[in-house]
């Protein structure tokens, strides 16, 4: 249960971010450079998971059927394919890979 | 004013139904991480924002601690206080409703208001697309679950490279511009640095670190387009239409 302890912390930590703008004064936070951080901070973790979750396994770095998965979703994203389709293309390619016997 | 005629709400309700949609997509990736059924209700009924909950998925299938989880998840979710300072100032929420409003402040629903310029059509497409995206994201968050605890091997569904997508989906439509570029290359080189040398989960962490970094000695140039807006009104191959139906921003 572990898990659950960490999840229901995440989820309060969620909340309270969101309910503090709603009383903090908004001089604190309206400074540009916390602005500018919370945006290069939202693109930098995304960067990363994605590659993370490409590249990944354990501690380890792999080539396998994931990178085609990444590779697929930017031809969708590139054809202005929606979110969900950029999906399941991904989710495609990585099965279409494995079954052609790679990663 | 009836309300269908409100360009507010019909924003909203676009924008909810393409949204709340692929919650398929991270009920399905959460019990194929590991999770069950009701941690994935969990996630999309409290934490209820889909950058955060697809990072706290994606760093246990990685494999990643629950404090890992938990830290990449809190730090992608701080852009949501400075949504909360816009839409307070925006709508001025009183009593109960400013903790209701809390909680349905995500990317999509504050684009929607401040896409607006009249205080009415402000609030009604703040809580149109925040309603309409809850109670879709969820309904979706379940049968994406119940559907995922039903397909066996996640791997033979490429469940594990819909992540990979998934991810890239939400990061794509920020890519706007030169630095957002560089940033983006330059997190992802320190993630994977880092993966042989910390524990898993940590890299991502790594990153955070990184980017808070650049944030931090870059804010004072003015021509960059880093503000964590999303812009549900913009259509770029189809002319300035009021429509955010088709478009695919991300969900958090």
């Amino acid at each position: 249960m572990n898990l659950w302890f960490w999840i229901l912390v995440a989820c309060a930590l969620a909340y309270l971010t969101k309910l503090v703008g709603y009383f903090v004064p908004a001089k604190l936070l309206e400074s540009p450079r916390i602005m500018h951080i919370a945006g290069t901070m939202t693109i930098g973790l995304l960067a990363s998971l994605t590659i993370v979750n490409a590249v990944a396994s354990g501690q380890g770095l792999v080539l396998d059927a994931r990178i085609g998965a990444l590779a697929a979703a930017a031809v969708a994203l590139w054809l202005r394919a929606p979110f969900l389709v950029v999906v399941i293309v991904g989710a495609a390619a990585a099965a279409l890979l494995r079954l052609l016997g790679w990663g | 004013m009836k309300l269908p005629d409100s360009p507010a709400v019909k924003v909203g309700l676009s924008i909810s139904i393409a949204t709340g949609f692929y919650g398929i997509s991270f009920g399905a990736l959460s019990v194929a991480s590991g999770f069950d059924f009701w941690q994935t209700m969990a996630l999309s009924l409290l934490l209820f924002s889909g950058g955060s909950q697809f990072a706290f998925i994606g760093v246990v299938a990685g494999g990643g601690s629950g404090v890992a989880a938990m830290t990449a998840s809190a730090l992608l979710g701080l852009r949501n206080g400075i949504y909360g300072m816009q839409i307070n100032a925006l709508l001025q929420p009183r009593g109960w409703r400013r903790y209701a409003a809390a909680q349905l402040t995500i990317d999509e629903s504050t684009a929607t208001a401040s896409g607006q310029s009249d205080p009415d059509e402000q609030r009604r497409g703040f809580w149109t697309a925040g309603i309409g995206i809850f109670l879709l994201w969820n309904l979706f968050t379940a049968v994406g679950a119940l559907a995922g605890d039903a397909m066996g091997d996640p791997k033979q569904w490429g469940l594990d490279g819909a992540a990979v997508a998934a991810f890239l989906g939400l990061l794509w439509p920020r890519l706007k511009g030169r630095e957002p570029w560089a940033i983006a290359a330059a997190c992802a080189l320190a993630t994977v640095l880092a993966v042989p040398f910390v524990p898993s989960g940590v890299p991502i962490l790594v990153a955070a670190l990184v980017a808070g970094v650049i944030g931090w000695f870059s804010h004072a140039r003015k021509d960059e387009g880093l503000e964590p807006d999303i812009d549900p009104y913009a259509h770029p191959h189809r002319g300035k239409h009021k429509d955010a139906g088709t478009d695919h921003r991300s969900a958090e």
